[in-house]
């Protein structure tokens, strides 16, 4: 299609100096500003570069070590995070993550359990007399993403086909799910693993299965009809049942798929910590969300896109390394963290009402 | 019986101004009762191809309510409708939708969030690969290569298809919800107050759309209030009057005064006597 003088229609011509900046490069400019601030304190503080190679250890220009880590400490969440995007853009929100994350844990890690253990048999096995240990790791994987699919399932039947809001349907999810998680042994830890389920989540295979992820999601959203329906139903639901679009049934898979996303959550961390406890997974849910909002996700549906929660992770990641490497404690980065998914979702709302006022 | 009456045989009568085609859609005795309210009673309607028809009213009179029961948003208490040759039954809006009714809702019905294709193509995405089920992708040129052919046959005027909706004036968001509309060729379009909430030149420009889709034969029913606006633009006004029908006119054949006479209840149609007692 020519281009029709800068594609409009009809005469009109468009006018470019009223395009908008994506969200998605105010996020990207937030990290570099934060980067700036840390490698500034660095200086001033430390005496030595936030990300760059002063010290000459590795040969390249950044400090690989710091940008590792910084990205290895949010890869787990941020996979939660990609589910949790999707839930936020159909307009809900998804607090069963976290405890999805524990229940799935326990129950993925029991069937992922070797016999003997330096000569004498587990003693953390689950389904010793059973005898389902030294099984093939497809085992826990599988049932694993099950666990997933069936809380995600359920989620979304309830928000789907009950009316009763997300917040709720998901806050039964939460408190079930972490039920399950210390029903499973009744509290007790279930730990050693056998040699391929430990693989999963070893060195910086969590990274590396965040980023396939999240290419993947980012094309599903944006070059898919379901992501195309994600959009519609957050940005106005009447519109997208009117045009034909099975509300409740695609919003039945956007929770399954966040649930099966936790899971794939669930399986890495526990492969990774070789170990799996009731209380995995706390807290994360809400990290994921902030994740999300700080990446530009709006909490009332129909903006954002995976881009920017993984940028959102990125800029988690950058905080906690960087308050780390000015030494200082654990809870400030809890306060700054918590000042920081505020300060997103005000410029974003301010955001929003200048975009509104120019059109 | 009035000169205006239109045969109930179904074949075309020649008309002055327009070669009108057969009928696309017909009820007999449309009713819909609310528990004890009853929105509509008896209504017998007819709209042949070409032909733009307004219907006009108080409010309360029964407009929306006939809207709601051919479109399929509800279900008719009793009555009969015939459409395109075939006697239907639409479950809901998107059966009717299906069968070819298109409707420009009062209450738009877009995405903010998404831009002129997005929206034109809501539910029916042009796609590729369709084996991925839910996952299929869309055909995003193919779309908006249809959308500026729908947008100039319509001759809506948007600078930028790929602006958001939620950047575009009133006038324009009603623009692309008629466009919508005119992409599909539907067999029968209804406007339910279409000009309501716009200024003045986009009053004018979703007007000349309409003009454009009377050229093309396009059959619509007009739902408004705005008295020049249905002179100027159709071929015949039904007026309604609690929930009945009580005038048939040709255009030709009355003017404003007229029509206010027979919306206030000043004058009613010898055919349709019995209904206003």
């Amino acid at each position: 299609m020519a281009d029709q003088a800068a594609h409009g229609v009809g005469g009109l011509k468009y006018d470019h100096s009223k395009r908008q900046r994506p969200a998605e490069l105010n996020v990207l400019i937030a990290l570099f500003l934060i980067v700036a601030v840390f490698e500034l304190l660095g200086f001033l503080i430390m005496d030595q570069s936030f990300l760059f190679d002063s010290a000459g250890r590795f040969d390249s220009i950044f400090n690989e070590q710091r940008l590792q880590i910084i990205i290895l400490q949010v890869a787990i969440v941020g996979i939660i995070a990609l589910g949790v995007t999707q839930v936020i853009i159909t307009g809900g929100i998804d607090l069963s993550s976290g405890s999805i994350v524990g229940a799935t844990a326990m129950i993925a890690m029991s069937f992922a359990q070797v016999a003997e253990v330096n000569g004498f048999p587990n003693p953390k096995g689950v389904f010793m007399e059973q005898g389902w240990v030294d099984l093939p790791v497809i085992v826990p994987i599988v049932v694993g993403l099950l666990c997933g699919l069936v809380a995600g399932g359920i989620n979304g039947l309830l928000v789907g086909y009950t009316k009763i809001p997300p917040f709720i349907a998901t806050l039964g999810m939460m408190v079930s799910a972490r039920g399950v998680a210390k029903w499973w042994t009744e509290g007790q830890p279930v730990s050693f693993p056998t040699e391929s389920y430990a693989a999963i989540g070893a060195g910086m295979n969590p990274v590396i299965i965040f980023l396939v992820l999240a290419i993947l999601f980012h094309l599903v959203m944006r070059y898919t009809v379901y992501g195309k329906h994600t959009y519609a139903i957050g940005s106005n639901e009447a519109a997208a049942r009117m045009s034909g679009i099975n509300v409740q049934r695609h919003l039945v898979l956007v929770y399954t798929i966040a649930g099966v996303l936790a899971a794939v959550a669930a399986i890495v961390l526990s492969s990774k910590n070789l170990t799996a406890q009731s209380g995995m997974g706390v807290m994360y849910e809400l990290d994921a969300i902030a994740m999300a909002v700080i990446g530009g996700i709006s909490l009332q549906g129909g903006r954002g896109s995976i881009v920017g929660t993984v940028i959102g992770a990125l800029i988690f990641g950058v905080i906690i390394s960087g308050f780390t490497f000015l030494r200082l404690d654990a809870f400030y980065q809890e306060m700054v963290k918590g000042a920081i998914i505020v300060g997103a979702v005000v410029l974003d709302q301010y955001r929003q009402r200048k975009a509104a006022a120019r059109a | 019986m009035s000169d205006v009456d239109i045969s109930q045989d179904g074949h075309a009568r020649p008309r002055d101004t327009h070669a009108l085609g057969e009928v696309i859609l017909r009820t007999e005795g449309l009713t819909k009762h609310y528990g004890g309210v009853h929105a509509l009673e008896e209504a017998d309607f007819e709209i042949r191809r070409g032909e733009h028809v307004a219907i006009m009213g108080d409010n309360g009179a029964g407009k929306s309510t006939f809207v709601r029961q051919i479109t399929g948003v509800e279900q008719r208490t009793r009555g009969k409708i015939w459409f395109d040759g075939a006697y239907v039954d639409f479950e809901g809006p998107l059966h009717a939708r299906h069968a070819g009714i298109e409707t420009v809702f009062q209450t738009l019905a877009l995405a903010d969030h998404l831009d002129v294709p997005d929206n034109l193509f809501l539910g029916r995405e042009k796609t590729k690969w369709n084996w991925l089920g839910p996952f299929r992708i869309l055909d995003y040129r193919a779309m908006r290569e249809d959308t500026l052919k729908a947008l100039q046959k319509t001759g809506v005027k948007i600078p930028n298809v790929r602006n958001t909706i939620q950047n575009m004036s009133g006038g324009q968001r009603q623009c692309v919800a008629i466009a919508r509309t005119a992409t599909f060729h539907s067999k029968l379009t209804i406007m339910d107050e279409p000009t309501a909430a716009l200024g003045v030149q986009e009053t004018a420009q979703v007007e000349n759309i309409i003009r454009t889709l009377k050229d093309q034969g396009e059959p619509l029913i007009l739902i408004s209030h705005n008295m020049r606006q249905v002179m100027d633009l159709v071929d015949r006004i039904v007026v309604f009057r609690r929930g009945r029908i009580v005038a048939n006119l040709r255009k030709e054949e009355t003017d404003g005064q007229d029509v206010v006479a027979y919306i206030t209840g000043a004058k009613t149609q010898p055919a349709y006597a019995d209904a206003a007692a």
